[in-house]
């Protein structure tokens, strides 16, 4: 099998795996960062959803060579210490149940807000309708997106 | 589960659970005479004792609570530890929180369903918590030889009131050992309490906002495989043959191995493809040839059998419940209405898929790691099932991404135990979205033929629900008995506080060879959408208000009067709307609990927009009531979802959808504003939290569309942009 080089987080990660293998399973069972999570294999659920050069995008239905040479962000790049200003905002509006979806929502999240300082519920509506959530945590997510951008313009 | 625990002794205990130097362990035993659960120690080192541990308090200081309830989205990983914490007079922050593995010692309710936990364990655990609390009071009162009235505990410490010294509960935890237990602790004044029924934050948040929670799909042992598993799409099918040559070339696979899938009394062959990583055991997977026999039952399709099920409707039934005489009130009364109302097979489809890692070594030895309701029910069925000692079997409980009832079931566990045995190393499973919408288990569709009567004056004077569906119960277990009645199939519908004099409901069996199972608020999630409607077509057809026509059936002084009362006033149901809008009340009690909502709706073109909606959810009293309020916002979606998108149908014998694209969720963009009310009367009984704010959301979605359009949806799904 050909050998990768990826870019997560700042760091680069040799990997030997076929070339049809989506980004998501490389980022989940070769490099190991678990944070970054299968629901559908379709990209129609969201919870693989990762940053490439800045962009979200599903890794499940993107092959690695996609993803070569380019920066990858996942939900361990984002903070240290659970701290950025979309982590703030979820714990204070305590936004998940089970969690599963988050790190997706957290994501296409923190990618609006580069783009949108100030989204208006339309905007959030564009940028997470592609995130689903079982457990119905929808009004939340849209709560703390609002406070995620107070957060960050203060 | 089982009544009896096993006799551990503390030694056992600590290797168990890995902790050293304990100084303290406070628990609730079940030997007491009259059978409830009572808090105890255990005896001296060479002692037997029948002990559920939940409170560990080490000579250093560190706090161990241990929660039995899995964690599966409805907020346990908090409200359990909560109840011994606020007794205990110790912070979260401060405690470490243990998830039981379904262990003997840990004792019976190490499982996350039916709405239960909080309430089954807010007396005991409290009580666990007030014990431990009393006794490191005494012990510091005895050390310090003061009164111990001067004494008082506070965030994990035991304080002298007179001169201000402190103690922690760490140098007082081996002197506190030896005392008796109180056997009738004091418990706090609600008004004392600092964590319960205010709003905490929940320890287990910042995890799941930063990719650091491990749920089940996330685990990795040493050594371990991948399997995907190719089962029949077609339920009932018979394996003929497969080859497996070009599975075998994949890159990365290993091995191909058979096991079955085993849901109630439904055995189904599966292929497993193992490999070296997921992605190439899935390709495999996809690789392999495989010749099934239908056995014809690849004939069942959906619009055969729902029409089987309104033929059914005309069978008279078997009686549910009876009050009064119906046939006589429902035969004499002039003014009557009958209804038929419809409801879909839906899927349980939690985000995490389906998995599970199991490992068996030694010969007769089993570990497994999942995302399971039923840690439990693991430990004691493993054992039988595979014929080896209970104390071989351990289970890693992890965070459950999603559960909703479908972690109730312990198929995919099963699959990976059977193939870890064949292969002698690690494995996880996991299903792709495709098995998990097509293979099941599913929620049944309910059928409702209705009949109601009504006076002069416009009151119910015969009243009739007809429940026609397959069964859960006749999926779950072998030799059921279709001439009995089935409650859980006609759940609540005879439970409700209306005041109908004569009444009967019946229950018609429908057979089927698909296998079906609870899901969050079982058969409530259907039945209350045709009795809640029906409801209202009575009130529209008495010419009364919908709100006041329930509340003139309903006793004053009950909890449903209290709920609907709220939501009169909340949802300000007297002020007129705006011209083209319209609003629904609907309310629905049972083994769960009780909630209500008033839905706001407004005409959209052929469709409807949802305005806001309102809930009251009754609690008698709660823990977290922002984990309330998250969770009634999540069951509002939830119903949402199954009344708007499309379910499950069945086409040449399997399911036509297969992901989230054919078998949609609600979106963010689709989620209207839900405000959320919690009463709290106190009161004997509390209730659930988890399932009772699904139920009554569809009827009160569908009696507002009848408000504002004069359209009455009797079949679910339907579609929310053209209801013409």
């Amino acid at each position: 099998m050909p050998e990768y080089t990826l870019n997560i987080n700042n760091k680069d990660y040799k990997v030997d795996v076929d070339q049809t293998m989506p980004l998501l399973w490389v980022i989940r069972d070769f490099v190991g960062l678990k944070g970054t999570k299968f629901g559908c294999g379709i990209a129609q659920c969201g919870a693989c959803t990762v940053h490439l050069n800045g962009s979200p995008v599903r890794s499940c239905r993107m092959p690695v060579t996609a993803a070569t040479g380019k920066k990858i962000t996942t939900i361990e790049g984002i903070s240290e210490n659970v701290d950025h200003a979309v982590q703030k905002a979820w714990i204070e509006l305590q936004v998940p149940q089970c969690g599963y979806c988050q790190s997706g929502q957290i994501m296409s999240a923190v990618a609006l807000l580069k783009n949108k300082p100030r989204p208006t519920d339309e905007d959030i509506d564009v940028a997470l309708r592609g995130n689903l959530c079982r457990c119905g945590t929808y009004q939340r997510i849209r709560s703390a997106v609002h406070r995620a951008a107070e957060l960050m313009s203060t | 589960m089982e009544n009896t625990l096993s006799p551990v002794n503390r030694r056992n205990f600590l290797k168990l659970t890995g902790i050293t130097g304990a100084g303290l362990i406070i628990g609730l035993s079940l030997k007491s005479n009259n059978g409830l659960a009572e808090v105890a120690k255990p005896g001296g080192d060479a002692t037997l004792y029948d002990l559920t541990p939940f409170i560990i308090i080490e000579k250093n200081g560190a706090i161990t609570l241990f929660n039995p309830r899995p964690e599966i989205g409805q907020g346990t990983f908090q409200s359990i530890p909560s109840l011994i914490a606020e007794e205990l007079e110790v912070s979260l922050d401060g405690v470490t929180i243990k998830q039981t593995g379904g262990e003997k010692l840990f004792g019976r309710g190490q499982f996350a369903g039916g709405s239960s936990s909080v309430r089954s364990d807010y007396f005991t655990l409290r009580k666990a918590g007030a014990s431990a609390k009393e006794m490191l009071v005494m012990a510091a009162s005895q050390q310090w030889k003061v009164p111990v009235d001067e004494c008082y505990a506070e965030n994990a410490k035991v304080y002298h009131k007179p001169s201000g010294k402190s103690i922690g509960y760490g140098d007082l935890a081996e002197a506190a050992s030896k005392l008796d237990v109180p056997k009738d602790p004091k418990l706090k004044d609600p008004k004392d309490f600092k964590l319960l029924g205010k709003k905490t934050l929940r320890p287990d948040i910042p995890l799941k906002s930063s990719g650091k929670a491990v749920f089940g799909i996330d685990v990795e042992v040493p050594g371990m495989v991948h399997a995907s598993i190719e089962h029949c799409p077609v339920f009932g099918a018979k394996l003929v043959s497969f080859d497996d040559t070009a599975a075998k070339k994949v890159k990365g696979v290993l091995s191909v191995e058979t096991c079955d899938r085993v849901f109630g009394r439904y055995k189904h062959v599966g292929i497993a493809v193992i490999a070296d990583n997921y992605w190439a055991a899935y390709q495999g997977r996809k690789a392999l040839s495989v010749k099934w026999d239908y056995q014809g039952n690849e004939n069942f399709n959906s619009k055969d059998y729902d029409q089987g099920l309104r033929d059914l409707s005309k069978q008279e039934g078997i009686v549910d419940h009876e009050k009064g005489d119906f046939d006589k009130a429902y035969s004499e009364a002039t003014v009557k209405i009958d209804a038929f109302y419809e409801t879909p097979i839906i899927s349980h489809s939690p985000i995490e898929p389906m998995n599970c890692v199991a490992s068996w070594y030694d010969d007769n030895k089993l570990e497994i790691w999942a995302s399971t309701q039923v840690p439990g029910d693991l430990t004691h069925s493993l054992p039988k099932e595979y014929n080896i000692p209970e104390e071989n079997v351990k289970v890693n409980v992890l965070f459950s991404g999603g559960g909703f009832g479908r972690r109730l079931y312990n198929d995919v566990i099963n699959e990976a135990v059977q193939l870890t045995k064949k292969i002698g190393k690690p494995v996880k499973v996991i299903w792709s979205r495709e098995d998990d919408t097509q293979l099941g288990p599913f929620r049944p569709m309910t059928y409702s033929a209705l009949k109601g009567a009504l006076s002069a004056d416009g009151k119910v004077v015969a009243f009739q629900h007809k429940v026609i569906s397959p069964s859960i119960n006749a999926s779950e277990h072998e030799n059921y008995d279709k001439t009995k009645p089935d409650g859980t199939m006609t759940e609540g519908i005879s439970e409700q506080k209306y005041d109908f004099q004569n009444m009967k409901n019946l229950y018609v069996n429908a057979e089927s060879h698909i296998p079906f199972a609870a899901w969050r608020s079982v058969t409530s999630s259907t039945l209350a959408f045709s009795h809640e409607c029906f409801v209202d077509e009575l009130a529209i057809k008495a010419g009364k208000d919908p709100m006041e026509f329930r509340l003139a059936m309903i006793p004053s002084d009950s909890d449903t009067a209290n709920v609907l009362r709220k939501l009169k006033e909340v949802a300000n149901w007297d002020k007129p709307l705006p011209d083209g809008w319209g609003r629904g009340v609907a309310q629905y009690e049972f083994f769960a609990g009780l909630a209500g909502y008033v839905v706001e709706v407004s005409k959209k073109g052929n469709g409807i927009h949802i305005e806001k909606v309102y809930a009251v959810i009754d609690l008698g009293t709660m823990v977290n009531p922002d984990m309330v309020k998250n969770q009634v916002e999540g069951a509002a979606t939830m119903a949402l979802t199954a009344a708007i998108k499309n379910g499950i149908t069945f086409a040449k014998g399997q399911a036509i959808q297969d992901n989230y694209n054919n078998n949609p969720l609600v979106r963010i963009s689709e989620m209207p504003p839900v405000e959320v009310h919690i009463l709290t009367n106190g009161g004997p009984k509390i209730k659930g939290v988890g399932e009772p704010g699904l139920p009554p959301f569809a009827p009160a979605l569908c009696n507002a569309i009848f408000s504002a359009t004069g359209k009455r949806i009797r079949r679910l799904p339907f579609d929310i942009n053209d209801i013409t």
